[in-house]
């Protein structure tokens, strides 16, 4: 472990415990912005130049947009009254363990985590030249179904916009 | 002497370097390398950024016919440089000046959003290539990083409005936010025909495949010749640029997101907002202007970096007579330009980049794609202008 993952890991971690602690919502959302960069330094760092960048341009530039507007146009980012933690939140910790270590039991013990691992895979191999090749030969079919999807949704999207319109 | 000159920032790095390797211990090497290479960017830049800034006001003086700063020289003597003092007048000011954050203010995000402004516009300048081997950061998907790196400015405008508890700050961050979304769209498609035909994202490579004389430039063809105006359109209207300068509009909105900044922290955001523009600039050099080389190989006695800095030169002088000539736009023209014209162009000029690529070299091959491009540009600007939005404005209450 080079000291760079731990750094990138300590801010991961911190963040997202943050993310989910914090009584501010926008604040929240920031914090969640910042688990997102940590995540790309990862990506980064093993490598995978491409999804890293992409996952910058995606979820701080989009989808941490998206969830702060949603935010400000729904209600504002104050805290509610009430407590941070139910008073069974104790229980709920216990439960998580539990069922956490019931699945890596589970895990450890099953065929798949028997098998030999496959060797260990050189993220510098994977330039964006190669990442763009395979989409577009072995990939090309996952990719055009997921186009039509977001084309779809984007259409569904601008159709209710406009319904609402009409009405008016 | 040429070959001196032109390789001389490397050349002195690496000789620092030499000179390090006896003191440092070995993994420290490339931090020091690291640091080296980045310190000429955190100097160069800021201080066009100072210039710029006296610049932009004298010529701006040029333009509405008055003389602009010219008093402040060096101090206690009669020397007045042309007023090229006051950039150093105006930084001290901006340093002892007092900091006020609002009462009410969210004041770790209201400190962190200048910080968050700067550091973005900063690491934009990692993949420049700025002279022949002269990227601090030679990425196999440079242009990509440029990308994502600037999408990052969004959140720190929206730190910086929503931080503020000011309806002038909020609303100022809301159009920031929606203009910078809608201008990315063409902004990054605009660059998608360049990466198609040098079949590389890194800024080094797409750089190289334009050497030779500006008849080799992006530029010179037809469609890279659209892609770059749109380029220059949409890059424009992401460095929140006159007439796309809704989002801090001082007769609108005071300041727009940075209303509630004084001092020190107002200087950052001035400071994030001009090595954004010059940032875009180099990005548009890059990619349709040759990059460092220079326009006739005849010229390339000049060191390819100072090639570099004058087309950045003609840029920002390009911005000012842009802010100086141009009124601003309404907020549903901006949205309209965006949506129903720039991002239809620019996905025309991909096909015709495309087109361009398979067919032969020679006069129909021009013509086909120029064809391509000027019929869409003037059916949709047509429409644009018919369109209900755009020409004179209606009044619901004040007729």
């Amino acid at each position: 472990m080079s000291a760079s993952f731990a750094i990138l890991a300590a801010l991961v971690v911190v963040s997202a415990i943050a993310a989910m602690t914090l009584r501010n919502l926008v604040h929240c959302a920031l914090c969640l912005a910042v688990t997102f960069i940590g995540l790309a330094g990862t990506y980064l760092q093993l490598g995978a130049q491409f999804v890293g960048l992409a996952q910058v341009l995606v979820y701080v530039g989009a989808v941490a947009i998206l969830i702060v507007f949603a935010i400000l146009l729904t209600r504002s980012g104050e805290p509610g009254p009430g407590r941070q933690f139910s008073a069974t939140a104790l229980m709920g910790v216990g439960i998580a363990l539990a069922v956490f270590a019931v699945l890596g039991k589970v895990i450890t013990s099953s065929a798949v985590a028997k098998r030999p691992a496959p060797p260990m895979f050189d993220g510098s191999k994977a330039t964006v030249a190669k990442f763009g090749e395979r989409l577009m030969t072995d990939y090309i079919l996952p990719l055009e179904v997921l186009a039509l999807l977001l084309t779809a949704a984007m259409i569904g999207a601008v159709i209710i916009a406009l319904r609402e319109k009409e009405t008016k | 002497m040429t070959e001196l000159l032109e390789q001389f920032p490397v050349t002195l790095k690496h000789a620092i370097l030499d000179v390090l390797s006896k003191f440092l211990p070995e993994w420290l090497l490339p931090i020091a390398s690291a640091i080296l290479s980045i310190t000429p960017i955190l100097i160069v830049f800021p201080t066009i950024f100072a210039l710029t800034t006296v610049v932009e006001r004298k010529v701006l003086g040029r333009i509405q016919n008055r003389p602009g700063p010219n008093r402040v020289g060096i101090p206690l003597t009669n020397i007045r440089l042309a007023g090229f003092g006051q950039f150093i007048a105006d930084g001290i000011k901006a340093l002892i000046k007092e900091d006020i954050v609002p009462r009410n203010a969210d004041k770790v995000v209201h400190f962190l959003a200048p910080i968050a402004v700067v550091i973005p516009a900063l690491l934009a300048y990692s993949v420049l290539p700025i002279g022949k081997n002269m990227t601090a950061l030679d990425l196999d998907a440079g242009v990509l990083f440029f990308f994502a790196v600037g999408s990052a400015t969004e959140l720190s405008v929206f730190m910086a409005g929503w931080s503020s508890r000011n309806k002038y700050a909020l609303l100022g961050a809301m159009r920031a936010i929606a203009q910078m979304v809608s201008y990315e769209l063409p902004l990054v498609l605009s660059t998608v025909g360049v990466i198609m035909m040098t079949g590389t994202l890194s800024t080094t490579q797409i750089v190289e495949a334009q050497a030779g004389g500006f008849w080799h430039w992006h530029a010179a063809t037809p469609w890279g010749f659209a892609a770059f105006f749109l380029f220059l359109v949409a890059a424009t209207a992401e460095a929140n640029r006159t007439p796309f300068d809704l989002p801090e509009a001082e007769s609108e909105i005071i300041a727009g997101y940075f209303t509630e900044y004084s001092g020190f922290k107002f200087a950052l955001f001035f400071l994030g907002e001009y090595l954004g523009l010059f940032a875009m600039s180099g990005l548009g050099i890059t990619l349709f202007l040759g990059g460092w080389h220079a326009p006739l190989p005849a010229l390339e006695v000049v060191p390819s970096w100072i090639w570099f800095f004058l087309k950045l030169g003609v840029f920002i002088m390009f911005f000012i007579w842009l802010r100086g000539t141009l009124p601003r736009l309404r907020m549903d023209q901006l949205m309209n330009l965006a949506w129903k014209f720039m991002v239809p162009l620019t996905l025309i000029t991909i096909v015709a980049a495309g087109v361009w690529r398979f067919m032969d070299p020679g006069f129909t091959r021009c013509l086909t794609v120029t064809a391509m491009i000027v019929v869409p540009y003037l059916l949709l600007s047509n429409a644009l202008f018919t369109a209900r939005g755009v020409g004179k404005r209606t009044y619901r209450y004040a007729d």
